[in-house]
């Protein structure tokens, strides 16, 4: 179960990345949500061969990247452990487009493996920068700005509800599986067959503490509507920081920068 | 209610699954009076502090809380009233940050936001956590989390506390920390506990609970030296009363 521990601690050092102080992390969390789903959608948009175009987008994470004070290194990482997933999801792309797209001198490109690079550019692009947003600002901060964004109350609280009991339950599963593990030794025990009522422990316990929480919320005077304070601070630097990144992708999608910038060299050159 | 009293009248609970949990208990407890309810396991301790903020109903008898019944009217003034505390923080402490689970009280409570923020500050402040406010829970240790268990109910200003095995789980250190906080407060206390030395420290009065029943009620000494009770209810003296475990020497 090392690997669940090690999500956790993971996700706890993502909680703490996000009490850092930057430029990027004072913004208002709504700001960033906005501008990164919008580079999202804007990376997303793209038709299937873009690969040069998509490169100017990389403007975006890096220059966030670098006024934030992140490690980089664990960013990288963490957009490297999503590539293969990426590789799988373009992996026999290859394969059934073999149509020759690029001519490099005498390498001849198919489309398939332009898609399939494509598709993992895109990839490191829009979860690296779902990352960023997260590593700068903080689940909780996200999930009440996507309130704010009008997304239904009831979602939030589901959602920060499952991030508060996550520690909680690995820990509790952790502890389970590993006494099972221990008893085990080193065989595989009985198999999936001890699995079935392990599981069903758990989902118990949950219920179990599902209960208890409702009790202590009850008694504090809970009856359906949550109270949360709301910390307005939408300025300036916000809108700045909206409207200037959503012209720049704007820009990017609609000009082919590349080539303006590629004609610009050559015609210096010539 | 200006006095906090508690009165249980032939309380009986049965769960729905046939449990007879409570059979007959009737007690009294005065205003600012600390009070210990032990008894060995599944002799009914729980189940009865589910019934003194109205959790559970009774099957037969009466809950009084400062003079008033336990009905859905009184219910929002009397959950104010008796500040809960369960045994496992993890359970109370269900908000993002410490300063909201610790406002989550004050807010239900419809109080301006102004208020809210006072009270959440001199409840951290009482539990020594103040700079705790904007941490999650789940970057505390467990000494922090009882600690900002116990503010979350302080924030409501309750005239009663009731907590469930305060001290379980604790390191020396924070049980010590817990026992000096919790004899500086001048509410009326009611504690479940197997940490007898603990109770010595906190209670003047024992409420000893047997297989749904008061076995017996009175001054935590007198019922710690009766060992024949004891050793019926499946308790045993605290380690403070006994002789050294090398000398035999008391």
């Amino acid at each position: 179960m090392r690997s669940i521990d090690g999500a956790v601690l993971d996700l706890k050092r993502l909680d703490l990345l996000a009490t850092g102080d930057s430029i990027i992390h004072r913004l208002d969390a709504r700001a960033k949500v906005i501008t990164t789903l919008f580079f999202i959608v804007m990376v997303v948009s793209y038709k299937r061969y873009a690969l040069a175009e998509l490169t100017p987008f990389l403007f975006f994470p890096v220059i966030t990247l670098a006024l934030s004070n992140l490690p980089i290194s664990y960013i990288l990482k963490k957009i490297a452990a999503i590539l293969p997933l990426a590789l799988f999801v373009g992996l026999f792309n290859p394969l059934f487009d073999r149509e020759t797209q690029v001519l490099l001198g005498p390498v001849a490109i198919s489309g398939g493996w332009i898609s399939l690079i494509s598709i993992m550019g895109r990839s490191a692009l829009t979860v690296g920068s779902a990352f960023i947003l997260i590593a700068t600002t903080g689940f909780i901060a996200v999930c009440h700005a996507l309130n704010r964004l009008g997304m239904p109350r009831v979602f939030t609280i589901q959602l920060l509800f499952l991030y508060r009991y996550i520690f909680v339950l690995t820990e509790e599963a952790t502890r389970t599986t590993r006494a099972r593990e221990l008893r085990a030794c080193g065989k595989k025990g009985l198999g999936f067959s001890s699995f079935g009522p392990l599981i069903g422990h758990l989902l118990i316990r949950t219920w179990a503490r599902a209960e208890r929480i409702h009790m202590a919320m009850v008694v504090r005077g809970f009856s359906g509507e949550f109270h949360s304070r709301q910390i307005n601070r939408f300025g300036h630097k916000e809108y700045l920081y909206v409207i200037g990144w959503s012209l720049v992708f704007i820009i990017l999608r609609t000009e082919d920068i590349t080539r303006i910038v590629g004609a610009a060299f050559t015609g210096i050159f010539s | 209610m200006s006095h906090h009293i508690v009165e249980v009248k032939n309380l009986k609970h049965v769960y729905a699954d046939g449990t007879i949990a409570l059979k007959d208990l009737s007690f009294t407890i005065h205003h600012g009076e600390s009070v210990a309810i032990i008894g060995a396991n599944g002799a009914g301790k729980s189940t009865l502090l589910l019934h003194l903020n109205g959790y559970l109903a009774p099957t037969v008898g009466e809950v009084r809380i400062g003079g008033f019944p336990l009905t859905p009217e009184t219910l929002p003034e009397i959950r104010r009233t008796v500040g809960m505390v369960f045994q496992d923080p993890d359970d109370q402490l269900f908000m993002p940050t410490v300063y909201e689970d610790v406002a989550f009280g004050p807010c239900n409570l419809g109080l301006p936001e102004e208020e809210v923020r006072q009270r959440v500050g001199e409840a951290l402040e009482k539990v020594g956590a103040g700079h705790l406010a904007q941490k999650p829970p789940y970057h505390l240790s467990g000494g922090e989390k009882k600690r900002v268990a116990i503010a979350t109910v302080l924030s409501m200003s309750p005239d009663i506390l009731v907590m469930d095995e305060p001290t379980n789980g604790l390191d020396p250190f924070s049980r010590r920390q817990l026992i000096g906080l919790l004899k500086d407060f001048h509410h009326t206390r009611i504690f479940t506990s197997h940490d007898l030395d603990m109770v010595i420290e906190l209670c003047e009065r024992t409420i000893v609970l047997h297989q749904g029943e008061v076995k017996a009620d009175g001054p935590t000494v007198a019922i710690f030296n009766n060992a024949q009770l004891l050793a019926e209810c499946r308790l045993e003296k605290p380690l403070s009363m006994q002789g050294c475990p090398i000398c035999g020497r008391s």
